[in-house]
C-alpha cells in the first residue's frame, strides 16, 4: 500500500499502522521517563538554571487601572543598594500574547489598561534588593481620558460581536420555544478563572552577541520565539527558547508574557543575564484570565423529549480590541440536535487583565452550563437525564450537516451508568440523607473539539540501534516525553530504554506545542511519519516491502528470515528524518471531537450548605489511547478542575477600581486533596482515522468539559436547590435549603 | 522585604531584652514573613525566640501549661490535649496545612493577623495597615469579613481557629514584659478595632507571650465545627467551638465561641445563658442564635454569615446535645 506521507492530512488514515506493530508499548500505562527527575527536584525549571553573572528583575505593577505613566523616579531607585537599572521601555508588553499569535502582543506598558498591569522592571544584584526597590519605585500617572468600565454588566459597557466567531443560526428558535411541549429558558453565570499553574511565569534572558537565549516556561516555543522577536524587533532566528520542563501551563503559557520581554530588554541594556520571576500575585494580576460568562440557554423539546430548538447565547469580556472571545458555544454546535437554533457569543469591553485561553476555552464553561440546563429539561419532561441525552444525538451536525468522525457518547453514558451505579439515583431531590448530609447524583456529557495543528519531529535511528526523537514540543506535565517515546518505540520495535526523547528547545524541529489538546496527536503524528520513513529505508536495506518489515526488541526481520539486530542492519549509519504534518481536508470534512460522560455523587450539608463531592466517575472516548496512565491523569486532572469550577474557583474583582481581590492561592480556591474524593476514570478504546494517523484524538482538556455540570446537577438532586451561578458556594445554597431538622422531604 | 537584622535569643530574658530595644519577635514566621515580603510589616530587627526553651507542655495544677513556642502540630498531637481538651486539638487540625502547623507556634498563632484582602494589598486603603487611610473593604468585596464587633474603621475578622477553641476553654495567656508578668484571659486578649484597628491585641511594646494556661478540663462534650469554602486549607467562613455538658436531658453547662464571625474570637455569655438549664431543641438553638446575632450587621457580600452562623450553631448544638 502506498504510504500517504503527504504533509496535509487530507484523507482519514485507517491503516491503523500502530496496531500492526509488534513492540507492544503503545497504549501501555508506562511511567513518564522524566517523572523521577521531577519528584526528586532534579528537573530544571525556568528560574532554576544557574547562569553566571545573572542579576534579578522584579516587575512593577500599575496601582491604577487606566491612564498614562507620566513619570518614573528612576534616580531614587538607582540610588538604592544594589539597583542596576529601571527598565520602562516602549517595547515592554501590556498584554500577554494569545495562543499561536506568533507576533507581539500590545506593547508600550506606559499606557495602563487594567489594574496591576506591569509598567516597569527594576533590576538589582539580589532579588530582595530588586523587590524592595520595585515596591518603593515612584510612578506618576495621568488618568485615562475615556475610561472603560470594570464590570461587564455595567450599563455603559460596550458590547461587540467578536471577530473570532460567527453566530450559528437555523430555523426559528422563538417559534420552536412556543411550539415546545417542554422548554427551559435559563440564565447562568460563571466567574472568571485563573490557570493557577504551579510554576509561576519566569524567564532568564541572556544575550550572546545579537542572539538571545531564554530559559522560560512556555507551552508553544515556535510561536513564542516569533512573539519575542517581534517585541524586540529582531529576527526570530536570533532567539532560542529552552524549556525542557514546564510546571503546568493550562493556557497561561501559550503566548509570551511580560516577564520574558522585560528580562530580554534588561539583559540587553545591562549586557548581562537577567532573571525575572513573577510572584504568585503578579501571575494572577497580569498574565491571563478566563472570562466570566453570562449564558442564556433555551431548550425546546417535543412531547417525546426530542429537541426541536436550542439556543445558547453568551456574554463574555475582554480588553478593547482583543480578538479572543471565550468560545462558549463551541461544543453546543455539534453536541445535541434541534434544528431551530441560535448560538451566539458577544464580548463586553472592560478593564481587566487579558482574557484568553484557560484549559478548554469554550467547553470548560459552556458545557457545564449546557449540561446543567439539560438536567433542568430532563426534570421538566420527567425522564432520566441520560435518556434525554441519548435521544438527542443527531446523525449529522445540525445546520451544517457535517458527519461525525466518531462519537463514543452513548457508550460513555451507558458504561458510566453501570460503573457508577446510576440506577440507585432518586429521581426527586431530598430523598437521601446520610447524617447531616443530603446526598444526590448527577450526570453530564463531556465533549471537546479535536484539533490538529502543524507539527514536525525529527527521528534518528542511531547506528547503535537506539532512537532519538527531537522536537520543540513541550511537556507541561502532560506526558509528551512518554507518548512520543512510545510512538517511536512501537514503530521502530524498540523497548523504551532504547528511545531518547529531547523536547522543549526551539532549536529543534517545531512541534505543535502544548495547547488545545492538540500536542499529542499533532506532534505524535509527525513522529509516526518520521518512523514510517525510517521503516521504509530499513526495508530497502533489507530488500523487502515496508509492510513486510517486522521490528521488535531492537531486531529487524521479514518473511522467514531470522531477526537481525538493528545495529547490524544499519552498518554504522544513522538513519534520520523529519516527519511533518499539517491539518488538511479531514479537519473540515468531519466533525471531530472527544466525548465522554461524568457522574458525580455529592453531599450537601443540610445545615450549612457546604457541598463536598463524595465520588466521581468519568468515562472517555478519544480515539486511540497512547498511554493509559498519562491519559488517565489528564482526565483525572480535568475532573479536579471540574470540582473547582463547580464549587470553589472564582476571580473576584473589585468593580470600584478594577483590582483583583483574591490574587493568591489562599483566597483563590483551587480544590485541595480533601476536596477530591476517589475518582474513577474509564477509558474507551476507539480508532478515529479522521482525527490523525494515530487514530487518536485530544484528551488534555476533555476531563473538565462538563464535569462541573454533573456536580451542579448532583447538588440539585441532593437538596433541591438549583443554583444558576457558579461556583456553588454555600452562601448561594443556604437561603433555599429545606428545614435541616427534617430527615427527608 | 526590607533588609533586617536577625538575632537569636537563648532565653526568655534575652528575648525580653531584645524586645525592649525595639526588636520584633519571630517564632514560626508563618505570618510575619509573608507580611514582611509584602512590606506590611517592616521590622528592622528581628529576634528569634525559637531557642528560648518555651516549647514544653507541662501540667499546671489540674490544668495544662502550653509553652508559647509549642508548635501547632505538637499541641494538637499531645495526648493530654487530645484526652482532656479535644476541642483545642480539633481546632488546630482544622487550620492551615501540616507544613504550616509544623512551623506555627501557640504564641504566634494568637498574634496571627487578619486575612482581609485589602489589608494584604498595599494599593488599597486599610486602617489596620495604615491608620487613617480608610477601609476599602467596607464597600468592597467583603465576603469573608466580620458581622460582629465591627467599627467604622475596620470590619476585618480575626481568622484563626486555635484561639476560638482557647476562648471556649477559658484559657489564659501568660506574658512577661517590662512591667512584669501578666495573666490575660483569652477573652481579654484580642481587641475589637474601634477607632484603632492597627492593634489586634492588648500586648504592650516589649511584652512576650510565654505560655497559654488551660484550666482544669470540664469533662464536657467538645466539638469544633469549621464551615469553609473547601474541605481543607481555607479560613473559616464561620466556626463554632462548643464545650457542653448534659445532665438529665438538660444542658447543664455550656461554653460557646465563634470564629470568623467577629473582629475577634467571639464569645457571648448571654448565648450560653439562653441554653443552660434547658432541654435541647431546634427552637432553643434558634433562640440562642437570635441572641448571638441580635447586633450582627452585614456589609453586603458577607450578609450570608448571619443566617449561616445560626445554622452552624444549630448543627453543632444538635450534635453536642445528642445523647
Amino acid at each position: 500500500m502506498h504510504l500517504p506521507l503527504s504533509e496535509m492530512y487530507n484523507e482519514p488514515d485507517d491503516r491503523n499502522v500502530l496496531d500492526r506493530m509488534r513492540q507492544g508499548v503503545i497504549g501501555q500505562p508506562l511511567d513518564r521517563p522524566e517523572g523521577a527527575l521531577k519528584v526528586s527536584g532534579q528537573a530544571t525549571y525556568a528560574a532554576e538554571w544557574r547562569i553566571d553573572g545573572c542579576v534579578e528583575g522584579v516587575l512593577v505593577l500599575a496601582e491604577i487601572a487606566q491612564g498614562q505613566v507620566t513619570a518614573i523616579d528612576r534616580d531614587a531607585a538607582l540610588a538604592r543598594d544594589g539597583v542596576l537599572a529601571v527598565i520602562a521601555d516602549p517595547a515592554m508588553t501590556r498584554r500577554s500574547a494569545q495562543g499561536m499569535a506568533a507576533k507581539a502582543p500590545q506593547q508600550d506598558a506606559a499606557k495602563v489598561e487594567y489594574f496591576g498591569q506591569p509598567v516597569a522592571l527594576v533590576v538589582a544584584r539580589t532579588f530582595e534588593q530588586a523587590r524592595d526597590a520595585a515596591v518603593a519605585l515612584r510612578v506618576d500617572y495621568a488618568d485615562a481620558a475615556e475610561p472603560v468600565p470594570f464590570d461587564p454588566h455595567a450599563p455603559d459597557v460596550k458590547v461587540e460581536a467578536p471577530s473570532s466567531s460567527k453566530p450559528v443560526e437555523g430555523g426559528d428558535l422563538d417559534q420552536a420555544m412556543r411550539d415546545a411541549a417542554f422548554s427551559v429558558d435559563v440564565e447562568y453565570d460563571t466567574p472568571g478563572h485563573a490557570s493557577a499553574a504551579m510554576e509561576p511565569h519566569a524567564t532568564i534572558a541572556q544575550w550572546q552577541g545579537d542572539s538571545l537565549i531564554l530559559h522560560g516556561s512556555y507551552q508553544m516555543l515556535a510561536y513564542n520565539v516569533k512573539e519575542i522577536a517581534d517585541c524586540l524587533g529582531i529576527s526570530p532566528d536570533k532567539v532560542r527558547i529552552i524549556a525542557p520542563y514546564v510546571g503546568g501551563g493550562f493556557g497561561s503559557k501559550l503566548g509570551i508574557t511580560h516577564e520574558a520581554v522585560a528580562a530580554a530588554l534588561a539583559a540587553r541594556e545591562l549586557g548581562r543575564p537577567v532573571r525575572v520571576v513573577m510572584s504568585r500575585q503578579q501571575v494572577f494580576q497580569t498574565v491571563m484570565r478566563r472570562s466570566e460568562t453570562r449564558q442564556r440557554v433555551r431548550l425546546a423539546a417535543d412531547a417525546g423529549g426530542r429537541l426541536i430548538g436550542l439556543g445558547h447565547e453568551a456574554l463574555v469580556s475582554n480588553l478593547p480590541g482583543e480578538k479572543f472571545a471565550e468560545p462558549v458555544t463551541q461544543a453546543t454546535e455539534f453536541l445535541y440536535g434541534g434544528e431551530n437554533r441560535l448560538l451566539k457569543v458577544e464580548v463586553a469591553r472592560i478593564s481587566r487583565l487579558t482574557a484568553g485561553s484557560v484549559r478548554a476555552p469554550g467547553e470548560a464553561v459552556g458545557m457545564q452550563v449546557l449540561e446543567a440546563a439539560m438536567d433542568e429539561l430532563a426534570e421538566k419532561i420527567g425522564i432520566d437525564p441520560i435518556e434525554l441525552r441519548k435521544r438527542n444525538l443527531p446523525a449529522t451536525v445540525p445546520v451544517q450537516g457535517t458527519p461525525y468522525s466518531s462519537r463514543m457518547l452513548t457508550q460513555a453514558l451507558e458504561q458510566g451508568a453501570q460503573a457508577f451505579g446510576w440506577s440507585a439515583r432518586q429521581d426527586r431531590p431530598c430523598q437521601t440523607r446520610d447524617g447531616d448530609w443530603w446526598v444526590g447524583m448527577g450526570v453530564a456529557s463531556a465533549a471537546r473539539v479535536n484539533m490538529m495543528v502543524p507539527a514536525q519531529a525529527r527521528v534518528t535511528l542511531r547506528a547503535d540501534g537506539s532512537a532519538l526523537v527531537e522536537t520543540d514540543q513541550t511537556d507541561i506535565g502532560t506526558g509528551s516525553y512518554a507518548i512520543l517515546g512510545q510512538i517511536a518505540g512501537e514503530m521502530l520495535g524498540l523497548p523504551m530504554a532504547r528511545v531518547d526523547v529531547k523536547l522543549g528547545d526551539s532549536a529543534l524541529p517545531p512541534g505543535a506545542g502544548s495547547g488545545g489538546s492538540f500536542g499529542a496527536i499533532s506532534t505524535g503524528s509527525a513522529v509516526l511519519y518520521a518512523c514510517e520513513e525510517i521503516r521504509k529505508r530499513l526495508a530497502k536495506i533489507l530488500g523487502c516491502a515496508a509492510e513486510e518489515l517486522v521490528l521488535k526488541d531492537g531486531t529487524a526481520s521479514h518473511g522467514d528470515a531470522a531477526p537481525r539486530p538493528l545495529r547490524d542492519v544499519l552498518g554504522g549509519e544513522d538513519l534520520t528524518t523529519t516527519g511533518k504534518i499539517k491539518p488538511g481536508k479531514t479537519a473540515k470534512a468531519f466533525s471531530q471531537a472527544s466525548y465522554g460522560a461524568f457522574f458525580a455523587e455529592v453531599g450537601v450539608h443540610a445545615f450549612t450548605g457546604e457541598v463536598r463531592v463524595r465520588r466521581m466517575t468519568g468515562v472517555f472516548g478519544f480515539g486511540r489511547v497512547l498511554n493509559a496512565k498519562t491519559a488517565r491523569s489528564q482526565c483525572l486532572g480535568g475532573m479536579v478542575w471540574g470540582i473547582g469550577s463547580a464549587l470553589t474557583e472564582e476571580l473576584a474583582f473589585d468593580t470600584r477600581d478594577g483590582h483583583l481581590v483574591n490574587h493568591d492561592l489562599a483566597e483563590y480556591h483551587v480544590p485541595v486533596h480533601a476536596d477530591v474524593p476517589a475518582i474513577e476514570v474509564i477509558l474507551l478504546e476507539e480508532r478515529d482515522a479522521a482525527a490523525s494517523p494515530l487514530q487518536a484524538k485530544g484528551v488534555g482538556e476533555l476531563g473538565i468539559c462538563g464535569a462541573a455540570g454533573a456536580i451542579a446537577n448532583a447538588v440539585y438532586n441532593a437538596c433541591g436547590v438549583r443554583v444558576r451561578s457558579f461556583p456553588l458556594t454555600l452562601d448561594k445554597i443556604v437561603p433555599s435549603l429545606p428545614d435541616p431538622f427534617a430527615q427527608t422531604l | 522585604m526590607k533588609p533586617f537584622a536577625l538575632d537569636h535569643a537563648a532565653s526568655p530574658d534575652a528575648a525580653l531584652a531584645a524586645l525592649g530595644k525595639g526588636a520584633t519577635a519571630i517564632a514560626g514566621g508563618t505570618n510575619l514573613i509573608d507580611l514582611m515580603k509584602l512590606q506590611i510589616a517592616t521590622p528592622e530587627r528581628l529576634v528569634s525566640i525559637r531557642r528560648t526553651g518555651l516549647d514544653r507542655i507541662a501540667p499546671d495544677g489540674d490544668g495544662l501549661r502550653i509553652g508559647a513556642l509549642v508548635t501547632n502540630a505538637d499541641c494538637a498531637a499531645d495526648p493530654r490535649v487530645r484526652q482532656d481538651w479535644p476541642l483545642l486539638s480539633q481546632a488546630i487540625l482544622a487550620g492551615a496545612s501540616p507544613q504550616l502547623r509544623n512551623r506555627a507556634t501557640t504564641g504566634g498563632n494568637l498574634c496571627q493577623r487578619t486575612r482581609c484582602g485589602y489589608f494584604y494589598d498595599t494599593t488599597q486603603a486599610c486602617n489596620k495597615r495604615e491608620a487613617g487611610s480608610g477601609c476599602a473593604a467596607r464597600d468592597g468585596f467583603n465576603r469573608i469579613h466580620a458581622v460582629l464587633g465591627t467599627s467604622d474603621a475596620c470590619i476585618a475578622t480575626y481568622p484563626g481557629d486555635m484561639a476560638v477553641a482557647l476562648l471556649a476553654l477559658d484559657a489564659v495567656v501568660l506574658t512577661q514584659g517590662p512591667y512584669g508578668p501578666r495573666q490575660i484571659p483569652l477573652a481579654m486578649f484580642h481587641r475589637e478595632p474601634g477607632d484603632d484597628p492597627t492593634r489586634d491585641n492588648v500586648l504592650q511594646p516589649g511584652e512576650l507571650i510565654t505560655a497559654v494556661r488551660l484550666p482544669a478540663p470540664t469533662g464536657g462534650r467538645q466539638i469544633y465545627r469549621k464551615v469553609r469554602d473547601r474541605a481543607s486549607y481555607a479560613f473559616a467562613l464561620v466556626s463554632v467551638a462548643v464545650d457542653l455538658t448534659m445532665e438529665e436531658g438538660r444542658i447543664a453547662r455550656c461554653a460557646l465561641a465563634f470564629g470568623s464571625l467577629g473582629t475577634v474570637p467571639w464569645r457571648d455569655p448571654a448565648v450560653e445563658e439562653v441554653l443552660i438549664g434547658q432541654e435541647p431543641s431546634p427552637a432553643l438553638f434558634a433562640r440562642a442564635a437570635e441572641v448571638l446575632l441580635h447586633h450582627a450587621r452585614g456589609f453586603g457580600a458577607n450578609d450570608f454569615k448571619i443566617p449561616l452562623a445560626a445554622r452552624a450553631l444549630a448543627a453543632t448544638l444538635a450534635q453536642a446535645t445528642k445523647v
